[in-house]
């Protein structure tokens, strides 16, 4: 028999699994219709291949490593664009917030870009960087930047500015202030920003790898469907969705653990 | 002469003065437009000497400019007219000789109470069990032993002002700022705060200037009290309140106290109604 401390946790954990189960049931509903559709005759098979066809297309892909290859490649590129924007979109946001100069100057730009659809991009840095990696990557950091700008920007002005104040008077230079308290305290809406930009960062990469690529995830998508091998396909598809909510719920625990401090 | 030059002038003369305690020589500040003339006078040629281990409450209603003033003698704004000096000579920014406590408190939300102590001691340049024992020493003055590691949205309003009082306690300023500390606190917990600060006050011997609307608050607290006027902020009297220097729960009920709070309480709703007519 195990003992009651071991026995409690298992208890707990199959909870927990049977917790999260019930909360993504609907998504069993919508693979059930899904699965009706195709049998009925409804809309054919082609269009909407059988779910277990999908499946051995996706044991396939994975076993042959090509998905794996393809989904790495994507994985870099979307990587590379979502950490620089991270980076500059934080600095930028927080000299926005504490200086004016700057916020008079980068402010207009930010309202005129923001609501631009970024995909309208991917003509013009094919034209100024080629085929390769960088135009995508140059691409998805820019899609990223501005949430991750606006995010900073406005967890920055929000912050109480007596807690400026203390800091100040308890001996903290302006410098100081800005990545001790300014910082930390933005934390909540960068975080946010971040999200945003995580999520915009895989729709990038795809159509972005429609366009221009000889490799990833989105250029996979798109020649299959070109050769009309929509089962391949679909597993592709469903596998880059697997990867996008797994890196989001990656993402949200990780949020979440930053901000403890706030939910007690 | 031009406004520099006078200004100037005031500083060295303040200087002088100004061995120590705080020294405020006719200081105006406006907010807004003031070039324009459009701007609010907030406060009108202020000039008022707290001696040093003084404790002084700022007394008035809300708009008489006196978070103003507080905020003047901390450094967080910039001065616009006339000189305030202390011991460590003309302010011209915060600094930790003037440390302050506000109203909301202005805790590090991501920050245990601990954290909070010990921010302001490593920017004093301790370090190690030095700071963490300074800081435990704080923690356990204002009576928060056992909640080291909880963070500010755990805890009662009352628990998260003693906090902020230790942090700012901590860093051992020549001067403790208080803007209306305990304006956000039950009247319990506000009746307690006020003896425990009176008590530390006591043993630190430091120089408070406490801002506060409450009559009884300031005649409780204070060893001399500036009554201001509203728009534009002037200190109309300063008056002596000539109470023994310990005080606990009979002094409210002593009869000098008594008196004192109703005599200022009149003098304060001249100020309230004058400025409700808007004189």
């Amino acid at each position: 028999m195990p003992r009651a401390g071991t026995g409690t946790g298992g208890i707990n954990m199959l909870l927990d699994i049977s917790r999260g189960a019930l909360r993504y049931s609907p998504i069993a509903i919508l693979l059930i219709v899904w699965e009706l559709l195709g049998a009925t005759g409804l809309i054919s098979r082609q269009m909407l291949p059988g779910l277990g066809e999908i499946f051995g297309e996706l044991v396939a892909a994975v076993v042959s490593g090509d998905l794996l290859y393809n989904c790495a490649r994507s994985l870099m590129r979307a990587g590379s664009g979502l950490l620089c924007a991270v980076v500059v979109g934080i600095v930028a946001g927080l000299l926005m917030a504490s200086f004016r100069p700057l916020r008079l100057l980068i402010n207009p730009i930010v309202q005129i870009f923001y609501p631009m659809p970024k995909s309208a991009l991917i003509p013009v840095v094919m034209i100024w960087l080629g085929l390769g990696d960088a135009s995508k990557i140059l691409l998805i950091f820019l899609g990223c930047l501005l949430p991750v700008v606006v995010g900073t920007y406005n967890g920055a002005r929000g912050i109480n500015p007596f807690m400026i104040w203390s800091a100040r008077s308890l001996g903290a230079s302006k410098l100081e202030v800005i990545h001790e308290i300014v910082l930390p305290g933005a934390m909540p809406e960068i975080l946010n920003g971040v999200r945003t930009a995580l999520a915009f960062s895989f729709i990038l990469m795809v159509s972005s790898e429609f366009l221009i690529a000889t490799d990833g995830v989105g250029y996979m998508i798109s020649s299959l469907g070109d050769g009309g091998i929509y089962p391949a396909m679909f597993a592709v598809i469903f596998f880059v969705a697997g990867i996008g909510f797994l890196a989001d719920r990656i993402y949200a625990a990780f949020a979440r653990r930053q901000l403890a401090w706030r939910e007690a | 002469m031009t406004t520099v030059a006078m200004a100037a002038d005031a500083r060295h003369e303040a200087a002088d003065r100004a061995r120590t305690g705080i020294h405020i020589d006719n200081v105006t500040h406006s907010y807004g437009a003031r070039a324009s003339g459009r701007g609010v006078v907030a406060l009108n040629r202020i000039c008022l000497d707290i001696a040093d281990g003084e404790f002084h409450a700022l007394l008035g209603p809300s708009g008489c400019g006196k978070s103003t003033l507080l905020y003047l003698i901390g450094g967080f704004l910039p001065i616009q007219e006339g000189a305030i000096v202390t011991t460590n000579g003309p302010v011209t920014q915060p600094g930790p000789d003037r440390a302050i406590v506000f109203q909301n408190f202005a805790l590090f939300p991501w920050k245990t109470v601990k954290q909070n102590v010990l921010y302001g001691l490593r920017k004093q340049g301790l370090k190690g069990e030095d700071a963490e024992e300074r800081a435990r020493d704080y923690i356990n003055l204002v009576h928060l032993s056992g909640f080291e590691d909880a963070y500010p949205s755990q805890l009662s309003g009352g628990m998260q002002q003693r906090a902020a009082i230790a942090r700012t306690l901590a860093v051992d300023p020549k001067t403790l700022l208080m803007d209306e500390p305990f304006g956000a606190l039950d009247a319990q917990t506000r009746r307690v705060m006020q003896e425990e600060l009176r008590a530390i006050w006591g043993r630190s011997r430091k120089t408070v200037v406490f801002v506060t609307h409450d009559v009884q608050e300031a005649v409780f607290l204070a060893d001399r009290i500036s009554i201001m006027s509203s728009r534009p902020g002037r200190i109309e009297h300063v008056i002596d309140v000539s109470l023994p220097r310990d005080r606990g729960e009979d002094t409210l009920e002593d009869r000098e106290f008594i008196h004192l709070s109703e005599q200022i309480w009149r003098l304060v709703r001249e100020q309230a109604v004058a400025a409700t007519r808007g004189r």
